[in-house]
């Protein structure tokens, strides 16, 4: 289990589950860590049809068809060959997201220029209902996004859903048009694997920029 | 004697099958050509036990297809052998922990004769996603998931029955040291059997369950963890067998899998 300022704090659902883990017992096998560097050559990327020697515990697994803010059509795994930044939002939201955007250029902004040129972002949206290519756009020259190396993009629902399941994010559509959703920066190295992930907003958090930097002197390839 | 097999020994076969029959009266709308297997559920409201600040009122669940059953390890079986990559062997670590399909005496096969009929479990959210959609489907909503389970045999709802609840609740205090039970308990007043009583069941938004700590009181602890409105509030606190479910799910990571943890698939069918 990651991201442990999503979880459950609710003292009666944990021990509910945990009492429930117990009369059942349910094995909960040790969660795979998704940052672990362990590329295994003898797995095949067989689930995404993707390049063989894509690590398995890469997020460029899954398969998914992304449009940016400019109609530009790509597929995830485009993305790999170096470190990316990696978040989703809605366009529509008032408090949290222009704060996840904030904190990105915050993060980048304790780079050095060069190795910001080295440093990809994608955020990509939950509510592919409303946020459009059109509204992408407008979001991006709103917010000034530095494009293409940053874009905003979107998917399909089904596809939003297991992108979030790839990152570890929680969201969820209210009747209201809001969603809930647990905000998240995390970094991908070149092939795509989670090396960290912050959840502090506003600025930079120390030890993911920390992160960023040696993700970035390993290398693009 | 586990609670659910006393109950199916209390229903003779032929009962069954004529509540099974009443059940398929409900079909009313054709159906999308799912697999065989599925039962047609109609357009209804749901009160969820799940509720934000801002959608307490009843949602409107429009009318579905669902495996009567959940998968069977034979089932399954069958699709590792036409979709390999799905083989506990060649499956990416992104889509499946290292207990995905363990205890499968090979990376193609249960191996366990007199086993077919055992719902499927150590399956990770990937997986079981992938099922579906090779039956054309996809994983079931929580909403639909629930609005299924709150039936009895007899009733659309029956969640407010204080027996019902507590013969669900018996099966969670039940201890699980044999094989998982086959498949086909008694069919609710849809048709849909095991909801309780066999395994957990995956969901397609079990990531959508975001459950706070502190909705006990109602009070938003920390606006900066979600955007939008605070997370789940959970309205209906004395439906305690199905909180475990929403406890369970919120918990988990796509990749992983339990001994336990099984799944249905649903078409829609508007």
């Amino acid at each position: 289990m990651h991201a442990n300022d999503t979880r459950p704090r609710f003292a009666a659902s944990r021990a509910a589950t945990i009492a429930a883990a117990l009369a059942l017992g349910v094995a909960m096998s040790a969660p795979a860590s998704s940052a672990s560097p362990t590329p295994s050559a003898s797995k095949q990327a067989a689930g995404a049809g993707t390049a063989a020697a894509l690590p398995t515990n890469s997020v460029y697994q899954l398969p998914v068809a992304l449009t940016d803010q400019d109609g530009r059509d790509f597929r995830l795994a485009d993305r790999r060959g170096k470190p990316m930044l990696v978040s989703m939002f809605y366009s529509s939201c008032q408090f949290v997201c222009p704060m996840l955007i904030d904190t990105l250029r915050d993060t980048e902004s304790k780079l050095g220029a060069g190795e910001r040129e080295q440093l990809g972002v994608l955020m990509v949206s939950i509510d592919p209902a409303h946020d459009t290519v059109a509204v992408l756009k407008q979001k991006a020259n709103e917010r000034a996004i530095a494009t293409p190396r940053w874009a905003m993009a979107r998917t399909d629902a089904a596809s939003v859903r297991k992108l979030a399941a790839v990152l570890g994010i929680q969201y969820r559509a209210l009747a209201d048009g809001e969603f809930n959703h647990t905000t998240a920066l995390i970094l991908l190295d070149a092939d795509g694997r989670i090396v960290a992930r912050s959840s502090q907003l506003g600025n930079a958090d120390p030890a993911f920029v920390l992160k960023v930097r040696q993700t970035l002197e390993a290398g693009s390839h | 004697m586990p609670l659910h097999r006393l109950a199916l020994r209390a229903v003779p076969t032929s009962a069954r099958r004529a509540i099974g029959w009443l059940a398929m009266a409900f079909v009313t709308l054709p159906l999308a050509a799912p697999a065989t297997g599925y039962v047609q559920l109609p357009a209804g409201k749901l009160t969820s036990v799940l509720a934000g600040d801002a959608d307490t009122a009843p949602l409107t669940i429009a009318p579905f297809a669902m495996r009567s059953t959940p998968v069977t390890k034979g089932e399954f079986h069958r699709f590792v052998r036409a979709h390999p990559q799905w083989r506990r062997d060649r499956v990416p670590a992104t889509f499946a922990d290292a207990g995905y399909l363990r205890a499968w005496r090979t990376a193609d096969a249960p191996g366990d004769a007199g086993t077919e009929a055992q719902p499927v479990t150590q399956v990770s959210w990937f997986a079981a996603q992938a099922y579906c959609e090779a039956e054309g489907g996809r994983l079931p909503t929580w909403s639909e998931w629930e609005y299924a389970a709150a039936a009895d045999a007899t009733r659309r709802d029956a969640r407010g029955d204080p027996a019902w609840r507590a013969r669900i609740l018996g099966w969670y205090a039940r201890p699980a040291t044999g094989p998982l039970p086959k498949v086909g308990g008694k069919p609710n007043v849809y048709g849909v059997r095991d909801l309780h009583g066999v395994v957990w069941e995956w969901v397609d938004d079990f990531n959508a369950l975001l459950v706070d700590g502190d909705s006990r009181t109602g009070k938003d602890p920390d606006k900066l963890k979600f955007c939008g409105a605070g997370a789940i509030n959970l309205q209906d606190r004395e439906n305690y067998a199905v909180l475990m479910r929403v406890a369970l799910l919120s918990s988990l990571n796509a990749s992983d899998s339990t001994g336990s943890l099984g799944f249905r698939c649903v078409h829609p069918t508007h």
